[in-house]
């Protein structure tokens, strides 16, 4: 079977047309993909790393002074020492946890009350107003609330980082739901399948495309909410180090806590990209045209 | 048989989509429905296939009254409809679902060798061109064995040749097992190669305007079958001419 091909009902062991691709295809195509990804890595981070390194250049020329921007390579070192000590391994597991609790609650909810509002016309015209008002509510107006309600210790972070991914996936989903095309639900009811059914066979593949790209936003708004939370106080976490970096006036521990979350951001994302898709194969996409 | 009693379809709006239509089809016949736009057709099809309710009139189906969707008529729309994260095969199979899956997959397969598809079975539906996810969608609605087998304008989006092709492997697949088919299209040269009758519809309400009964359905014979459509523009043209049924007034 080829790269990107179904898998066949009626085949039995090898591909669709019986065969086993050739070792030293596969072998080229490995090696072409692997250049693609590798050139794409390059591009990736060309911008950064010119920056990064313009801005060396110019503090070790002396056209800059470097006080409140320090150079990376002060930055890197003192990632490297937080790495060293221990503290850094602390601070992103407490951030990390943080995320992921309030990342599977509010994704949870946003899943679980967008196919309500999505499917039932009742629980639509009762909830959809009220949810969609308070998602105009800007996120931090919750905090001195949640403080009140839920003390300062985790609890209110992991609720403030629920509420900042619910929204997202709560919209992208019902709106998934609402946008499934009519057409395949009616082959659906051709083969009269029952409501389950039709949810499981038809529904739950057609807003998967829409369902995914609501959690990759969903988990970009729990790294966004993440900093907000610790900045509620917090004695561990990359928003901790923001906060101890600003009031002790270390620059170079905030810009390191920056790149610790734009690090741990784009690795999160990048995985869920790739557990996810496998579930996607069959998606007539443009990447790869355009 | 297929037994369509006096069916009036009015939509919310007050559109008269249909009025008393009646028409049956024996067994194993093939029936094309012929007619302009807005002489429902497809109306009549959705009704038949029970996605949509009638206002009035009856459905019966071996005297069984058909109210939704039955195990015992299969559609196929205008569009392929295949459901684009299931391969070929799983398309196919998509209606079998209570099958056994030995009898699942042998069903598939031959389904699938009657349209010509059978090396196809492992792709996904974006891989294939319009007229090859037509026969996959023919072969759907086959693979079922239903009694009556309801089509859309299934060719309409075609070209010529991808069209004839598609008739050819319609036509295998019907001599297999012969269910009753109900063909909408607006091409006359097709109900005419086609059908063993064709009912020419007129529009505002749509209604039956003309039915005709070919002689020699099938033969192949060209010159019959020109001679066949050349009626049946005739008569869609003295349909459409035709003044609107005016709108009963109630006091």
């Amino acid at each position: 079977m080829s790269a990107g091909t179904a898998s066949p009902l009626l085949a039995s062991g090898t591909g669709g047309d019986g065969t086993a691709p050739a070792m030293p295809g596969l072998s080229r195509s490995w090696r072409r993909g692997a250049g693609r990804t590798g050139g794409r890595l390059v591009l990736g981070i060309l911008i950064p790393l010119a920056l990064a390194l313009g801005w060396e250049l110019a503090i070790r020329s002396g056209l800059a002074q470097g006080r409140l921007l320090p150079p990376p390579s002060r930055v890197l070192g003192t990632l490297l020492a937080l790495a060293q000590t221990g503290d850094l391994r602390l601070h992103v597991q407490a951030t990390l946890l943080r995320v992921a609790l309030g990342f599977v609650a509010g994704a949870g909810a946003g899943i679980l009350v967008g196919a309500l509002t999505g499917t039932l016309p009742l629980a639509r015209h009762l909830l959809d107003p009220s949810l969609q008002a308070l998602r105009a509510v800007p996120s931090l107006a919750w905090v001195p609330l949640f403080i009140l309600w839920l003390g300062i210790l985790e609890t209110p972070k992991v609720v403030l980082i629920a509420v900042g991914v619910f929204f997202p996936v709560y919209v992208g989903v019902s709106g998934a739901i609402a946008s499934v095309d009519r057409k395949l639900v009616e082959v659906g009811r051709i083969f009269r399948l029952s409501r389950l059914a039709l949810a499981r066979r038809i529904l739950l593949p057609a807003v998967l495309p829409g369902t995914l790209v609501a959690l990759r936003t969903g988990l970009g708004l729990g790294f966004l909410f993440v900093v907000a939370a610790e900045l509620m106080g917090a004695s561990e976490g990359l928003g901790y180090l923001l906060v101890d970096g600003q009031q002790f006036g270390k620059p170079d521990q905030i810009l390191a806590a920056i790149l610790a979350f734009a690090g741990l951001g784009k690795l999160a994302d990048g995985l869920l990209v790739l557990a996810t898709r496998p579930l996607l194969r069959w998606q007539d996409v443009s990447r790869g045209v355009l | 048989m297929l037994t369509i009693q006096d069916l009036s379809k009015t939509y919310v709006d007050g559109t008269r989509a249909l009025s008393g239509l009646t028409l049956s089809l024996a067994p194993g016949e093939i029936v094309a429905v012929v007619g302009g736009s807005g002489c429902g057709k497809t109306t009549l099809l959705r009704l038949v296939a029970g996605l949509d309710v009638a206002t009035a009139g009856s459905i019966r189906l071996d005297g069984a009254t058909i109210d939704g969707p039955h195990p015992g008529l299969g559609l196929v729309f205008q569009e392929p409809r295949l459901l684009p994260w299931l391969s070929i095969a799983e398309n196919v199979g998509f209606g079998l679902g209570d099958r056994p899956a030995a009898e699942r997959r042998a069903r598939v397969a031959r389904a699938l060798d009657r349209v010509g598809l059978a090396d196809h079975a492992g792709r996904w539906p974006r891989e294939l061109s319009g007229g090859q996810q037509q026969r996959v969608a023919i072969a759907r609605a086959f693979v079922a064995d239903p009694r009556v087998l309801l089509l859309d304008e299934p060719f309409s989006a075609l070209d010529a040749v991808t069209r004839e092709d598609l008739h050819r492997h319609l036509l295998a697949l019907w001599a297999e097992t012969r269910p009753t088919i109900l063909l909408v299209t607006h091409d006359v040269a097709e109900a005419a190669s086609l059908a063993d009758r064709v009912v020419v519809m007129r529009p505002h309400p749509g209604r039956i305007h003309e039915t005709v009964a070919l002689d020699a359905p099938r033969s192949g014979d060209a010159a019959a079958q020109d001679r066949t459509a050349r009626t049946l523009r005739a008569l869609l043209d003295q349909s459409l001419a035709a003044p609107p049924r005016p709108v009963a007034q109630t006091a």
